[in-house]
């Protein structure tokens, strides 16, 4: 049986296991979507979205679907290892897509603002649910969203109201755990911002065991007017690990949304970080860093929708690979005819540190506007001679000199984050990395 | 300390420099002057080892050992410092950042204890004093949105902190007005002792009343045309290179 096939066979199980849930308006739009995904079908190599990478090929390699759902189980031990420390927290964490109450903590959170197992508030929050669930991301348009479409249930869902500064930041850790069979989730994740709040997430994904795990998530984010958003990604995964994530991200005015991708290791991952500028005045910000080696393949697609004037997006992803790992950059910007005075920059630079590393980059730019600021580079290209010889030349080793220029291109994404403990880690992260590994 | 005999380099297979040969002994300042593309620079970065020069001919002894044979990193951890003419610009890697890296490298070949973060601060804080350099500066990304002063002193500034033996002063002086000019001058007859010595590249006659030479040398078409005291650099000043290369075509 294809991949396809049994996805689609598995549904029917799901269904049988969703009770009451199937009831619920939301199960229509599970249908819609797994109808979707049927007629998307998973895409190929002809597929100009997924040109470069190929997730059927691997993911048939890599999984049996007809085989998933062994009994998962992550002690507190397994889980709070991939804490990030001395960063003060809000902390839910998903075993295998699900929401595990015993491991997460939530402490001090301001009051009404809500934070709560998407399954739970299907159930509790019905109507405000709906008003949101898949309203942002188009199943219609992409199988992976269509699928995780399909099969949601679990996730979170986090609704901070008006004129609300959340302190903590929240962090999602997703841990699978691949240790008695492969693991496969579709966690769904919808993050509702208020006009005049601020808040700050922070999503983790990581693995136990030694079995492939996929993960397709779907985080969808509306962030109203005048409201501030920082979202973190962070995959330093398993080589066992696949991972397909859409965060689709709607701004309205004046708000302002700052995303970060950091991928230091994984199998294959595909990043959609797709951002609608629906509002005057917004400020939109997507930085990403991969370092991969090994066979690692990340492929970063980007897209800002300018559809209002006056904003300005700007976008700097920096990538170093090694070995035989794949990377590939997508970014497209859209300016549509009404977003005049738009300045939208980007910005996509890549070092390859082997012969057999290989980095398509492809800026898109589309404007229909005609007074706007628009500018995009991309390079690629080895270490900077010059730059070696200098250090060299002062009695740094090759080894050393290499080492602290490649941590110099690469923390150059790291410097604008705010919070320090994160930061920290970051660059400690990056700079043991690059002094071990490359 | 430096002996070069019949050196002939090039860059993709054009010879810049013909023959060359020069002893600098400890203690001694030699400027190397010569119309523009005579070889100077091409001269400098051999010495310190750049890999986009072949040397197609010839020796070089820098104490009793083959220099040619050395890694550029060996060669400064012998004591061979090279102040570039259009320093590098790094980004994201400042003064401060890699200069204690190099220096605790650089000790450990020399059989020294690396430096510790209170004994490097306190050498750091010496040798700014030398020449006039601020800490912001050296906390900035290396050479990144520096004047042309700012790059000059930060070289001197890393030259006193590795208290190289040979020191080779690339066009150090272009592109500095007077004042700056001095300061770095001052910083390296600071740093001279008996037992160093300073190999003065340039164009001009200008920096060699600040850093005096012992001996000058008349570089043009990648040969040593004409060598002398520091007389021969005011003769160059007032009758210009033009005079040499007549004589050298007679």
């Amino acid at each position: 049986m294809s991949l396809q096939e049994n996805l689609i066979k598995n549904f029917e199980a799901f269904e049988a296991q969703l009770n009451g849930h199937a009831s619920q308006p939301e199960h229509t739009t599970r249908k819609n979507a797994l109808e979707a995904f049927k007629t998307l079908g998973f895409p190929g190599p002809k597929n100009e979205e997924y040109k470069y990478t190929n997730l059927q090929k691997s993911l048939e390699k890599a999984f049996d679907f007809g085989k998933i759902g062994a009994e998962a189980s992550i002690t507190k031990e397994q889980a709070s290892k991939y804490f990030i420390p001395k960063l003060d927290t809000h902390k839910i964490v998903f075993v295998n897509g699900k929401f595990d109450e015993k491991l997460s903590s939530i402490e001090g959170l301001e009051e009404q603002v809500v934070i709560k197992d998407l399954s739970t508030a299907f159930t509790e929050d019905s109507e405000k649910i709906n008003k949101l669930f898949s309203k942002q991301a188009d199943y219609k348009k992409d199988a992976f969203v269509a699928l995780n479409t399909a099969y949601s249930l679990d996730g979170s869902f986090i609704h901070v109201p008006k004129n609300t500064v959340v302190k903590k930041p929240i962090a999602l850790y997703f841990v699978n755990d691949a240790s008695e069979g492969q693991s496969f989730n579709n966690p769904r994740n919808i993050f509702h911002i208020e006009r005049n709040s601020e808040v700050t997430f922070l999503e983790d994904f990581n693995t136990e065991g030694a079995h492939e795990s996929l993960t397709n998530i779907v985080s969808e984010i509306i962030v109203e007017e005048n409201a501030a958003v920082e979202y973190y990604k962070l995959q330093n995964n398993k080589d066992t690990a696949y991972h397909v994530g859409t965060t689709q991200v709607h701004q309205e005015r004046s708000s302002r949304f700052s995303a970060y991708t950091f991928t230091l290791n994984g199998a294959m991952i595909r990043n959609n970080m797709n951002i609608v500028v629906d509002g005057e005045g917004c400020e939109s910000n997507m930085y990403g860093l991969y370092l991969i080696n090994g066979n690692t393949h990340v492929d970063n697609h980007t897209e800002v929708d300018h559809i209002k004037p006056n904003c300005v997006s700007n976008e700097l992803y920096k990538g170093i690979l090694d070995d035989s790992s794949h990377g590939v950059f997508n970014g497209k910007v859209f300016v549509r005819q009404e977003a005049q005075k738009t300045n939208a920059f980007q910005s996509n630079k890549n070092i390859l540190l082997s012969d057999t590393s290989v980095m398509n980059s492809k800026p898109q730019l589309e404007i229909w506007a005609d007074d706007v600021k628009c500018s995009h580079g991309c390079t690629t290209g080895q270490l900077d001679e010059d730059g070696m010889f200098y250090l060299r030349a002062r009695g740094l080793s090759v080894e050393s000199a290499r080492a602290l220029m490649l941590y110099a291109f690469a923390v150059d994404v790291v410097s604008s984050i705010k919070l320090e403990p994160l930061k920290e880690f970051l660059q400690n992260l990056i700079s043991e990395r690059l002094q071990n590994d490359f | 300390m430096l002996k070069i005999e019949d050196l002939h380099a090039s860059i993709e297979d054009k010879e810049i420099l013909k023959g060359i040969n020069l002893e600098v002994k400890p203690g001694e300042v030699h400027a190397i002057m010569g119309p523009n593309g005579s070889g100077k620079s091409t001269l400098a970065s051999v010495l310190a080892g750049r890999e986009d020069y072949e040397v197609t001919k010839g020796k070089v002894t820098y104490k009793e050992q083959d220099l040619l044979d050395l890694a550029p990193e060996e060669r400064a951890r012998e004591g061979i410092f090279l102040a570039f003419q259009y320093p590098v610009e790094i980004p994201g890697v400042s003064t401060t950042n890699f200069l204690k890296t190099a220096i605790n490298q650089i000790r450990e070949h020399r059989g020294l204890e690396p430096f510790d973060a209170v004994s490097f601060l306190k050498e750091m804080k010496e040798k700014m004093k030398l020449v006039d350099i601020d800490q912001s500066l050296l906390s900035r990304a290396l050479n990144e949105g520096f004047s042309g002063g700012e790059k000059k002193r930060n070289e001197v500034f890393q030259m006193a902190m590795l208290e190289p033996t040979l020191s080779i002063l690339d066009e150090t002086d272009s592109g500095l007005d007077i004042d700056a000019l001095r300061i770095v001058a001052d910083g390296v007859n600071k740093l001279k002792t008996k037992d160093n010595a300073t190999i003065v590249v340039t164009h001009y006659q200008r920096l060699l009343e600040y850093i005096v030479p012992d001996y000058v040398h008349v570089l043009y078409n990648g040969r040593i045309v004409k060598s002398g005291t520091k007389e021969l650099a005011l003769e160059l000043e007032e009758k210009g290179y033009d005079w040499i290369k007549e004589k050298t075509i007679a």
